[in-house]
């Protein structure tokens, strides 16, 4: 009853706070990253996995990867159509994606993801160029 | 046996299936991603506004604060500043402090009979425990997913996600493998607190006896809303930047269903929406009910003040002294006490119906 303006207050806070990000993005465009592929990937066609496999599960067959090649020193991935990869970030994914800012960090930026990758593998294509 | 939960129960497989079905079969994508979602937000909006003006404009007939400790009196006396708030300020830091520590769930006991018949109270944790749990889970979990609604995606999010991945656990085997991408401990603890809270209800005899399928029906939602999420993360996985682009399409007013999200996605989503569009009608309103609880957020200084009943309206009364005046000669003739001495006016007869 007498209360009536700090409740419609209240309200207005909660209303302010759930449309957050509705407000937040007002006026700014933010269209989804495209990959954008080198010519050597373009040329490739194939990655190790299926592109559908990759976009979704890349950091698990990293992971794997790893696994496989730091605990049981196996290094060689065969993938389902039977052609044979080297288990290797550095020399097999950047080999071919060489341009990690354009292929790796739009689509991580845009998802907030921090992969810890880069805490030991280094971005060799910088040094190339 | 009991039914409620059963319809409960049901209900979430149900909108399981028209989720799963909807989108995965028939492939009503733009359905379930844009329109549901809009309305349910919409369903939502003008819901809970609509019952808080609804309360609000309810009157407050009674000063009903509930007192947990002694209350403002005599100066010797101690009183309890935070139990017992006699000033506007002190409700203030007792609202704050039920909203973000549920004090009043924090005093939950357990009553029961032992030794043949002694009635004995036990302190019983484990409600407040959980339920803080719960809501803070949730609280994170909400924040977190900030990240697919606004680009760039702003500093505390990031913050709270290196905070909830703190815990690096990572399993890879080639035929099992989790910690890639990193555990969240906020989605873990929501699942197993709602988990308990359904456990509760369903295996406590007492508390089972008091439930209805409005009370399982959010439990059993709210579980498949973490499963399906933290399935999707962890074990089905899915296109993220997909994801993103679809959530991004409907806070920035530019729905688009982008291709390569999955129908667990759309569950989630749907689910989601249910709750929202749920929300509203539900007991779950007690997010915005605890904030207009009169036992809460009332001064409790019903001695210093009369609370005025809203509904009173202008009641003809007729005091004692309006009594005294009008029958004062007559008392004095018959001999009884008055409070005002009877004066004979000198010159004007005496007028006593005058007042």
């Amino acid at each position: 009853m007498n209360d009536k303006k700090w409740i419609i207050a209240g309200i207005v806070v909660f209303l302010a706070l759930f449309t957050f990000p509705l407000w937040y993005n007002m006026g700014r465009a933010a269209p989804a990253p495209e990959l954008i592929l080198t010519e050597k990937a373009k040329a490739a066609r194939e990655c190790v996995m299926p592109e559908k496999y990759m976009r979704a599960n890349h950091m698990q067959l990293l992971g794997q990867w790893r696994h496989a090649v730091v605990r049981n020193s196996k290094r060689e991935f065969v993938n389902p159509e039977g052609k044979v990869f080297t288990m290797s970030l550095s020399n097999t994914c950047l080999d071919c994606h060489s341009n990690k800012a354009d292929f790796c960090d739009k689509c991580h930026n845009y998802a907030s993801v921090t992969p810890y990758c880069w805490d030991c593998h280094l971005d060799r294509s910088k040094e190339n160029e | 046996m009991n039914k409620h939960y059963l319809y409960a129960l049901s209900a979430v497989i149900a909108l399981f299936l028209v989720a799963y079905v909807g989108t995965a079969v028939l492939g009503l994508r733009l359905i379930f991603g844009v329109l549901i979602p809009y309305l349910a937000v919409t369903v939502f909006i003008v819901g809970i506004v609509y019952k808080i003006m609804g309360w609000a404009r309810s009157a407050v007939p009674f000063c009903i604060p509930t007192t947990c400790g002694q209350q403002k009196s005599l100066p010797w006396i101690r009183s309890n500043k935070i139990d017992c708030p006699s000033s506007t300020g002190a409700v203030i830091i007792r609202m704050i402090l039920e909203v973000t520590c549920f004090r009043s769930l924090f005093r939950n006991t357990k009553m029961r009979l032992e030794e043949g018949n002694r009635l004995t109270y036990k302190w019983e944790i484990w409600l407040w425990v959980s339920a803080l749990a719960f809501h803070y889970a949730f609280l994170v979990v909400i924040v977190r997913h900030l990240r697919l609604f606004i680009e760039p995606v702003p500093f505390f999010v990031r913050m709270l996600e290196n905070v909830d991945s703190f815990f690096r656990v990572e399993v890879l085997y080639d035929a099992f493998q989790v910690g890639l991408p990193g555990i969240y401990l906020s989605g873990l603890v929501l699942l197993a607190a709602v988990t308990f809270l359904l456990l509760r209800r369903l295996v406590i005899p007492q508390v089972r006896y008091i439930s209805l399928a409005a009370d399982y029906f959010p439990l059993f939602l709210i579980f498949g809303i973490a499963f399906t999420g933290i399935l999707m993360r962890y074990v089905t996985k899915i296109d993220v930047t997909a994801a993103k682009t679809l959530t991004m399409g409907l806070v920035t007013l530019h729905p688009t269903v982008p291709a390569g999200i999955g129908g667990i996605f759309y569950v989630h989503l749907f689910f989601v929406s249910t709750l929202l569009a749920y929300f509203p009608f539900s007991k779950l309103m007690h997010a915005g009910g605890v904030f207009l609880s009169p036992t809460r957020n009332m001064t409790t200084n019903s001695r210093e003040k009369r609370h005025e009943n809203p509904w009173n309206y202008p009641v003809p009364i007729h005091t004692y002294e309006e009594y005294e005046d009008e029958f004062r000669e007559k008392m004095v003739e018959a001999g009884l006490p008055v409070d005002k001495p009877f004066v004979k006016p000198a010159e004007e007869p005496a007028d006593s119906s005058a007042k």
